[in-house]
């Protein structure tokens, strides 16, 4: 009995949304409340409509048999005519009614949403926040850390050159891009809120990781920024999410949220080897 | 000789007549053939998406971009061929002139030569699968720089300019016909036909057709800056240090320095108003054939008109809830929120009141159900069912989860693509009699909706799980190195394609019963329905219209309905 009663709380959970992989980061619990509120009442509201749908399509009289008694159908008749002028005012005002609620339930949607919107989006990342760029090109990501300097180097379209292993254009002239380090893969410490720097050199691609709840189109052009806090550690798919050509759905990488002490060891594993007299 | 000149005069005059209703039968055809490709196509992307190694009947195997071709292709036919040559084109043309009481449309020539341009962007359209490269790979709504550079792709060369000139020509013949529709609704009105006693029909085509002025001429606009970047150097939609294939983008001269975001804008400025475009006719549709098959006049007929005109104004400022995650400012996407939620009142409004009217008529409906009347109920339940899912996209802070997954793909089609298509068969079913002067088979109808209404579901409700899970759409295969966060989601997929077989298998169905009725169907008479609008009257010569367009049951005293344009009735 009481693992009945201790299942109900668990199915009624609004933390997790049926069909949604789990997720990972600070601000996406609000987010997958409001979802899981919305969809019930969404829900709610789709079967009582399919209820009243379906229930009118079965009649719940006869039709009214002809009758030979003039009489007899002209009282009929306006007994019905006064009855259905009844019911029409009855059911007016129960639309009215009816919109009147669902005009409160969308303002509460358009209020709650806007607020979560506002503390996510309105605002940039805090002065402290990890800096990581994020480059969509057909058809691969490329995340470049600023490495100690914390400063990224300059990029130039012209040197862009994948073959050759400058697939960003790293301007190497520039004493900052000496210790960026670009990976192909995103990797986190937990805990830390990063500020994401996105931009695209060719077409416009679509960042979007469903474990972090995050989502934000690439344009060339312009660069722009995103932030969250990553909180549990684990391994979470990267996907485009805007069509950018015949590699789309090849399009796809990896975050790794790790401990921030074997982030920094992944980060020193990974910066780049100072080489004598390297050129560009 | 003569002879044989004056049959091919004749033959001329057929084939380029003015009669609106030949021009509206062509335009139906012309949709017909559309969505039967449209929906080959999508069957193609379906099985391409569950078994991609397929070798599939002369298409061979499909290659990634082939994929995105499909989806391209499939997206423009359904949106322009369909959903907007249907409803506002064709049905505008049959029967508007009629419904208002007029013999002719406005301008009748106008109207053939939109007609026949309309056919001639189809043409373009087709021709784009049989030039080198293909059909454009970018989807219908093609943004750059993937869609202003040659080398972005394979079909973004000749096959995205034929979309582009395409979708000009279709783009100036939709406005022609607009101004033709406008015309007539203004000032063909026959005498006593006053604003308030149009039917909610031509309400709908009214304000369709202020929203194909606004909406046609930015995509217009937008599609001549599109080719002109393309042909003429000139840089509105790219910025400059484009890098494409590992090529700088040689612009030497250009000190443009464009934004792909302008092209959003002005697709999407026209992209919303083309939903409410497709959809607006079948809402009066809907009101006008809800109050026929109840056989009680619309409920709340003012209520009507007036939520027809807001949902016209707002869905014109409604544009950037396409774009919350565009790289467009959070504050706008704010604005645009909350106006997508105040567009949902007066559509909300409406669905009352239809239940309402299905409420109050349960008793007095015709029984029992014709297929028009079946096909109405499934655009209903399409409606709330796509519509209720319209809020939860329109929060910017949900929409950023489930932008471009098929949660998206599930919401539009049910809402527009299958409401849309679910009120083209109802009209279809209604008015086939105007046609070819004969009803369509009642028992074929029957089965054609049932098994289309089941197929629609499972094709599309599981969509939004797909959706919730973050599977986004245009994914040619389910694999790619996070392969186990999609590969499972195969089982549904494999659910879905099925689910799309049967239901366009269903489709037979439709046309079996299309082929036979036209030649073998009963004869219907003057008046099947027992409808009160006019274009079911014998005669409009001497046309005067005395009273409202739903005078069903009216008042008790008069007969089960009265014609507008009916001399004063008999008392009985």
């Amino acid at each position: 009995m009481s693992a009945i009663f201790g299942l109900i709380p668990l199915a009624l959970s609004t933390d997790r949304v049926w069909w949604m992989p789990s997720n990972g980061a600070l601000h996406g619990l609000a987010i997958d409340h409001l979802m899981w509120w919305n969809l019930a009442i969404l829900s709610a509201l789709f079967v009582l409509a399919h209820i009243l749908l379906i229930a009118t399509a079965f009649r719940s009289s006869p039709a009214p048999s002809h009758s030979d008694d003039q009489r007899e159908e002209e009282s009929r008749q306006s007994a019905n005519s006064r009855n259905r002028s009844n019911i029409s005012a009855t059911i007016w005002k129960s639309e009215l009614i009816l919109l009147f609620a669902l005009t409160l339930l969308y303002t509460w949607m358009a209020i709650s949403a806007q607020r979560l919107w506002a503390t996510i989006r309105y605002q940039g990342a805090a002065p402290q926040a990890l800096q990581v760029e994020v480059t969509g090109e057909q058809f691969q990501w490329y995340f470049r850390y600023p490495g100690t300097d914390a400063a990224f180097g300059l990029t130039r379209p012209e040197l862009i050159n994948a073959p050759a292993g400058n697939p960003l254009g790293i301007d190497r002239t520039d004493p900052h891009s000496t210790d960026d380090i670009v990976s192909s893969i995103l990797v986190l410490p937990a805990g830390r809120e990063v500020d994401l720097n996105l931009r695209s050199i060719d077409v416009i691609h679509g960042f979007f990781i469903p474990g972090m709840r995050l989502k934000q189109n690439a344009v060339p052009g312009m660069p722009m920024h995103v932030h969250f806090t990553p909180s549990i550690p684990g391994d979470y798919a990267i996907l485009c999410s805007q069509v950018c050509g015949l590699g789309h759905a090849r399009m796809q990488t990896h975050l790794r949220v790790v401990s921030n002490d074997e982030y920094l060891t992944w980060l020193a594993s990974h910066a780049p080897k100072p080489i004598e007299g390297a050129t560009r | 000789m003569s002879i044989q000149l004056q049959q091919t005069m004749q033959r001329r005059r057929g084939l380029f007549t003015t009669d609106h209703r030949t021009i509206g039968i062509r335009y139906l055809l012309l949709s017909l053939l559309a969505v039967a490709i449209g929906t080959v196509l999508s069957l193609f992307m379906r099985i391409h998406i569950v078994s991609p190694d397929l070798k599939l009947p002369l298409f061979g195997q499909i290659p990634p971009e082939g994929y995105l071709a499909l989806v391209t292709m499939h997206g423009t036919l359904m949106v322009f061929f369909v959903l907007t040559t249907a409803p506002v084109n064709g049905f505008a043309s049959l029967i508007l002139p009629s419904q208002i009481g007029a013999q002719r449309m406005a301008f009748p020539l106008l109207n053939a030569i939109a007609f026949w341009l309309t056919t001639l962007s189809l043409v373009v359209l087709l021709g784009a699968f049989f030039v080198p490269g293909g059909a454009p790979i970018s989807g219908w709504t093609n943004y750059p720089p993937l869609s202003a550079i040659t080398a972005a792709g394979p079909g973004q060369a000749t096959g995205m300019d034929l979309w582009l000139v395409s979708i000009g020509i279709f783009c100036f013949a939709s406005i022609l016909s607009a101004i033709n529709m406008l015309t007539t609704i203004v000032s063909k009105r026959c005498q006593g036909m006053t604003l308030l006693r149009m039917p909610l029909t031509v309400w709908s085509w009214l304000v369709t057709a202020v929203l194909i002025l606004f909406a046609f001429s930015i995509l217009f606009a937008a599609v001549v800056l599109l080719l002109s970047d393309r042909h003429l150097a000139t840089g509105f939609f790219v910025p400059t240090g484009e890098v494409i294939n590992g090529l700088l983008l040689d612009r030497a001269n250009s000190h443009a320095n464009g934004s792909p975001m302008l092209w959003l804008h002005l697709f999407w400025f026209f992209g919303h108003p083309e939903v409410y475009i497709a959809v607006l006719p079948s809402m009066g549709l809907t009101s006008s054939l809800l109050a026929n098959f109840t056989r009680r006049p619309v409920f709340g007929y003012r209520f009507m008109v007036a939520t027809t005109l807001l949902i016209g104004v707002f869905g014109l400022l409604v544009w950037g809830h396409h774009m919350f995650v565009s790289g467009m400012n959070p504050y706008a996407g704010t604005a645009f929120s909350l106006m997508t939620m105040a567009i949902a009142i007066p559509s909300s409004g409406k669905v009352l009141g239809w239940l309402a009217m299905l409420l109050r008529g349960r008793d007095s409906r015709v029984h029992p159900m014709p297929t028009p009347m079946l096909f109405t109920l499934g655009f209903l339940s399409f409606f709330i069912a796509g519509g209720l899912t319209g809020p939860v996209l329109a929060q910017p802070i949900l929409d950023a989860y489930l932008h471009n997954t098929y949660f998206v793909v599930a919401h539009f089609h049910l809402i527009m693509a299958m409401a849309g298509a679910f009120s083209l068969f109802a009209a279809v079913y209604y008015w086939f009699p105007l046609m070819t002067g004969r009803l369509m088979h009642e028992t074929l109808g029957k089965w054609h909706f049932w098994l289309s209404l089941i197929g629609a579901y499972a094709t599309f409700f599981p969509m939004h799980f797909a959706g919730l899970a973050g599977q986004p759409r245009h994914y040619a295969q389910l694999i790619g190195s996070t392969s186990t966060f999609l590969s499972s989601l195969l089982p549904l997929q494999t659910g879905i394609t099925h689910s799309a077989l049967f239901l366009a298998s269903a489709q037979l169905l439709f046309l079996a019963n299309l082929a036979w009725s036209a030649r073998r169907g009963k004869p219907a008479g003057s008046n099947p329905w027992r409808a009160t609008t006019l274009e079911w009257a014998s005669d409009l010569t001497e046309c005067r219209v005395v009273r409202g367009p739903y005078e069903y049951n009216f008042q008790s005293n008069l007969s089960d309905f009265v014609m507008q344009c009916a001399a004063e009735p008999e008392q009985e």
